[in-house]
C-alpha cells in the first residue's frame, strides 16, 4: 500500500534565494574590505573600516551565504531521501525568518562595532542566544522528519548533517559562554591560553562542521543526483564519515603553533591534522570516482564542473591544511597572506562551487522548466574559476615572500627589512591581483544571479511536489543480519548522542588538562590587571577589530625577539578577557608595543598613521579623537572582571573612575610637554593607555606611572 | 568553578563506556548491504498521473527531470 504527500519545495526556494542574496552581499563586503587593504583611505566612516567590516565579511559568507546554502541543500534532500515531508512547515518558517534576523543583526551590529572580538564568533550574547534557539528548531524540524520517515535506512548524507547539527550545537555553546554587562557589550569567560584554546577549538571546528560535514552530505546527495549514478563507494562514505568526525575536533590547537599555548597540545593538534588526510581524501577520491566512466558528461554538464573544481578544491585545502599545520611550514606561513589563500581555497571554491553547482541543479527542478541558459552558466563556471586562481595564486607568492622578508638577516646579523611597512609594501602588486580576482568571482555570481532570474521567470514554484512511497514497516529480525552499520542507521536518537561522544571525547580530552593543570599558565607575579583606562581602551581595540590585522603573541623565533621584543609568555595573558593573539599580520605584533613609543607618536600616528610611517596602509582613527570615552560602566567592567576572578581589590570598583581621571590626566600631561592639547576625557586617550599597557608587565622598567590596582 | 571540570571529566569516563559499546558493535557487524542505499537515492518514484491536489504544471516538471536524468 502506498502512502501519498508531498514534498515542501517552498521552504528549499526560499533558502535557496537568500543564499543567493546573502552570497552577493557577504561577497561584495569581502571586495571593499580587499580594496580597504591597499587603498586606506576607502576607510570611509568608523562603521566602515577594515577592522569592522572583515568580521561582516566572515559572519556574512559563513553564516549567510555558506549557512543558508546549507538548510537549502538539507530540507530538499531530507525529504527526500527519507520519503516524507519536513516534520514542520511552521518550524521550517520559524527556522527561515529566525535565521535572516540573526543575519541582519549581524549585519547591523558589526559594523557598529558590538563584538566579542573573537574570530568568526563575534556576535555579542543577545545574538548569540537567538542563534542557539533558532539552531534547536532546525534540529527539531530535522530529527522530527527522521522520526516520521518512511525510509528505514539513513543514507550517507544524512549523518553528514546530524553531525553537523550536533557538533555545532555545542561548539557555539561552548565557546559562546561569556559575562554580559550590557546589552551591547560582554566579556569571554575564559581568559588567555585558555580562551585562545576555546575559540580556536571553536574556529577549527566551525571550518569542520559548518564548512566541511554538511557540505560533504551535500556532496553525496547532489553529486550522484546531478552525475546519475551512485556514489563511487558506500562502504568508504561509511569509514570515512566516522573518521573524520573523530578525528577533526581534536586538530584545533594547530591554529596556536608556537603561540603560548602548552606543547603538548600544539603536538595534539598536529598529529590529528595529519590523520586528517585520510578521511578527507576519502572524501574527496570518493566524490571524484563517482564521476569515473561518466567524464565526458562533466564536459557539458556545468553542475558537475561546478561540483568537479569544488571536489578538487576540497581535496587541495585538505592536503595543505595538514601541511600547514606542520611546525615548520607553520613557522613560515602562520600570520601570512598565505592562510587568507588557504581559505579561500575552500570558501569560494569548495564551499562556493558546491553552492552554485546546487543552485544550478536546484532551481530548474523547483519551478518545473530548464534552466535559461547553459551557455551563461558555462561562463559563469569560468569566471568563478579564473576568480579562485587570480584570488589564491598571488596571495600564496604574497604571504611566501612577506614571510621569509620578516625572517632575513644580513651578514651582521641585523633584520633586513626592520621596518615592517617595507615588507607589506612590497606585496601591494598581489593585493591588487586579489582585488581583481575576487572582482571576476563577483562578476560571476551576477552573471548566475541574471540566470538564476530568467529561470524563475519561465517557469512557476511547485511549491509542493506530489511523492508516493510505502509506510515504515516495523522491525523485523533482520536486525540482527545486515550490514553493521545498519544498526547504527535505523536508530536516529542513539546516534545522535553517539556523535555527541564521539565528538565530546576528542574536546573534553584536550580542554579539561589544560583548565585543571595549574602549571600549564606559569603564574607571573609581576602581571598585573588592567588599570580602568587601559580597560577601557582594550574594549576599544576589540570594539575596532584592530585584531583583524595585529597579532599579539611573539613566537620564540629570533627574527621575531629581534623584531617585536621577548616571546610570548603564557602567564602574561591571564587576565585577558577576551584574548587577542590574532591570526594574521597585515601590521605588526602589537604584544610589545608599550612603552615603544612615545605618547605623542601614538597620537599623531592614529589620526593619521602616514604622518608617523610613511606609505602605511592602516586606515585613520579620527573618530576617537571626538568621542569622548564613556565611563558610566567602568564600575560594571570592574565588577565583571572581579566575577572572572581578576584580582582588584574589594574597594576598588568604587574608585575605579577616579583612578580613570587620574591616569588620562597624566597621559594628556605626557602629550602636553610635547606640544599637543588634547582632551583628556576621549577615547584616544584610553587607547593609547591600553597601548602602552601592552606586555610591559615582564619588561624590566616599569611603564608609564599608574596607580595600584590591588 | 573548577567542580564543573570534574563533571566534565566524569562525563568523558560515561562517554568511553559508551565509545566502547560502539567499537563492540563494530566488531560484531557484518556486511552485505552497502551497495543498494547508494543506488534507491537516485529514484525519486513520480507518483501515477492521477492528481490528488492540484499542483502547477507538473508535466513541465516532469519534462525538465526526464531530459536531465536521460543519460
Amino acid at each position: 500500500m502506498m502512502e501519498r504527500f508531498q514534498y515542501d519545495n517552498r521552504i528549499v526556494k526560499d533558502f535557496l534565494f537568500v543564499t543567493i542574496l546573502w552570497g552577493v552581499v557577504g561577497m561584495l563586503v569581502g571586495l571593499i574590505a580587499a580594496i580597504q587593504l591597499v587603498v586606506p583611505e576607502f576607510n570611509l566612516a568608523s562603521w566602515f573600516s577594515f577592522g569592522r567590516l572583515r568580521p561582516l565579511h566572515t559572519n556574512a559568507v559563513i553564516f549567510a551565504f555558506v549557512g543558508n546554502g546549507i538548510f537549502a541543500g538539507v530540507y530538499y534532500s531530507l525529504q527526500r531521501l527519507l520519503k516524507t515531508r519536513m516534520f514542520s512547515d511552521v518550524l521550517g518558517n520559524i527556522h527561515f525568518w529566525g535565521w535572516q534576523l540573526i543575519i541582519v543583526a549581524a549585519a547591523v551590529t558589526l559594523p557598529l562595532g558590538m563584538t566579542t572580538g573573537k574570530e568568526y564568533a563575534e556576535l555579542e550574547w543577545p545574538i548569540d542566544i537567538l542563534i542557539t534557539l533558532v539552531w534547536v528548531v532546525f534540529g527539531i524540524n530535522m530529527f522530527g522528519t527522521i522520526l516520521k520517515r518512511r525510509e528505514r535506512h539513513l543514507y550517507v548524507a544524512i549523518w553528514f548533517y546530524i553531525a553537523t547539527w550536533v557538533t555545532v550545537a555545542m561548539l557555539h555553546i561552548v565557546n559562546s559562554i561569556e559575562l554580559p554587562i550590557s546589552m551591547t557589550k560582554s566579556y569571554s569567560w575564559y581568559a588567555g591560553v585558555q580562551d585562545a584554546l576555546v575559540q580556536w577549538w571553536y574556529g577549527h571546528n566551525a571550518v569542520a562542521f559548518f564548512l566541511t560535514t554538511p557540505y560533504l552530505g551535500l556532496m553525496y546527495y547532489f553529486l550522484p543526483k546531478a552525475a546519475n549514478r551512485p556514489v563511487y563507494s558506500y562502504k568508504l562514505s561509511i569509514i570515512h564519515f566516522w573518521a573524520l568526525i573523530f578525528l577533526y575536533i581534536w586538530a584545533g590547537p594547530h591554529h596556536l603553533l608556537y603561540s603560548a599555548l602548552p606543547e603538548w597540545a600544539q603536538s595534539l593538534g598536529t598529529v590529528f591534522s595529519i590523520m586528517l588526510i585520510a578521511p578527507s581524501w576519502g572524501g574527496m577520491l570518493n566524490g571524484l570516482l563517482t564521476l569515473r566512466g561518466a567524464w565526458d558528461r562533466v564536459r557539458e554538464d556545468p553542475v558537475l564542473k561546478f561540483f568537479v573544481v569544488a571536489v578538487t578544491c576540497y581535496g587541495m585545502a585538505t592536503l595543505e591544511g595538514p601541511l600547514l599545520s606542520l611546525k615548520s611550514i607553520n613557522a613560515i606561513a602562520h600570520y601570512t597572506d598565505w592562510i587568507i589563500a588557504h581559505v579561500h581555497i575552500g570558501g569560494i571554491g569548495w564551499n562556493g562551487f558546491m553552492a552554485f553547482g546546487m543552485i544550478y541543479w536546484l532551481v530548474p527542478r523547483l519551478y518545473g522548466t530548464q534552466l535559461f541558459s547553459k551557455k551563461l552558466a558555462n561562463v559563469h563556471f569560468w569566471l568563478g574559476t579564473l576568480g579562485i586562481i587570480f584570488y589564491a595564486v598571488p596571495l600564496y607568492f604574497a604571504g611566501f615572500f612577506q614571510s621569509m622578508m620578516w625572517k632575513q638577516f644580513t651578514p651582521d646579523g641585523y633584520l633586513v627589512y626592520a621596518n615592517f611597512l617595507d615588507t607589506l609594501l612590497q606585496i601591494r602588486t598581489a593585493y591588487w591581483l586579489r582585488v581583481l580576482g575576487g572582482s571576476i568571482y563577483i562578476v560571476g555570481v551576477f552573471v548566475m544571479v541574471y540566470n538564476v532570474w530568467r529561470t524563475v521567470a519561465a517557469g512557476r514554484l511547485i511549491a509542493n511536489e506530489e511523492a508516493e512511497a510505502p509506510p515504515l514497516e516495523k522491525m523485523t529480525i533482520a536486525t540482527e543480519s545486515g550490514h553493521w552499520h545498519r544498526w547504527i542507521e535505523r536508530r536516529p536518537v542513539q546516534m545522535l548522542v553517539l556523535s555527541l561522544l564521539v565528538v565530546g571525547i576528542g574536546g573534553v580530552l584536550e580542554l579539561v588538562p589544560t583548565f585543571l593543570v595549574k602549571s600549564n599558565v606559569p603564574t607571573i607575579s609581576s602581571v598585573k590587571p588592567y588599570t580602568p583606562l587601559e580597560l577601557h581602551g582594550r574594549d576599544i581595540y576589540v570594539r575596532e577589530g584592530c585584531y583583524t590585522c595585529h597579532s599579539q603573541m611573539v613566537r620564540p623565533f629570533r627574527s621575531e625577539t629581534e623584531r617585536y621584543g621577548e616571546y610570548a609568555k603564557a602567564g602574561e595573558f591571564v587576565y585577558d578577557h577576551p584574548f587577542q593573539w590574532g591570526s594574521k599580520r597585515t601590521g605588526p605584533d602589537l604584544l610589545r608595543v608599550g612603552g615603544k613609543y612615545s605618547h605623542s607618536w601614538h597620537y599623531y600616528h592614529m589620526f593619521d598613521p602616514t604622518s608617523m610611517s610613511p606609505g602605511s596602509l592602516m586606515p585613520a582613527y579620527t573618530h576617537l579623537y571626538d568621542a569622548v570615552l564613556d565611563t558610566s560602566n567602568t564600575r560594571d567592567k570592574i565588577n565583571a572582571m572581579i566575577t572572572l576572578g581578576v584580582p582588584y581589590a574589594a574597594d576598588f570598583p568604587a574608585q575605579a573612575n577616579k583612578d580613570l581621571v587620574m591616569q588620562s590626566a597624566a597621559i594628556a600631561a605626557g602629550l602636553k610637554k610635547d606640544g599637543i592639547e588634547a582632551l583628556s576625557d576621549r577615547e584616544i586617550i584610553a587607547l593609547i593607555a591600553y597601548l602602552q599597557r601592552m606586555g610591559t608587565d615582564i619588561k624590566a622598567k616599569t611603564p608609564v606611572a599608574t596607580l595600584q590596582t590591588r | 568553578m573548577n567542580v564543573i571540570f570534574l563533571l566534565i571529566a566524569a562525563s568523558t569516563v560515561v562517554a568511553g563506556i559508551f565509545l566502547a559499546a560502539f567499537v563492540w558493535a563494530v566488531r560484531e557487524g557484518q556486511y552485505d548491504d552497502d551497495r543498494s542505499p547508494a543506488v534507491r537515492m537516485l529514484h525519486d518514484p513520480v507518483p501515477p498521473v492521477k492528481q490528488v491536489a492540484p499542483t502547477p504544471n507538473p508535466s513541465a516538471k516532469e519534462r525538465g527531470l526526464t531530459k536531465i536524468n536521460a543519460r
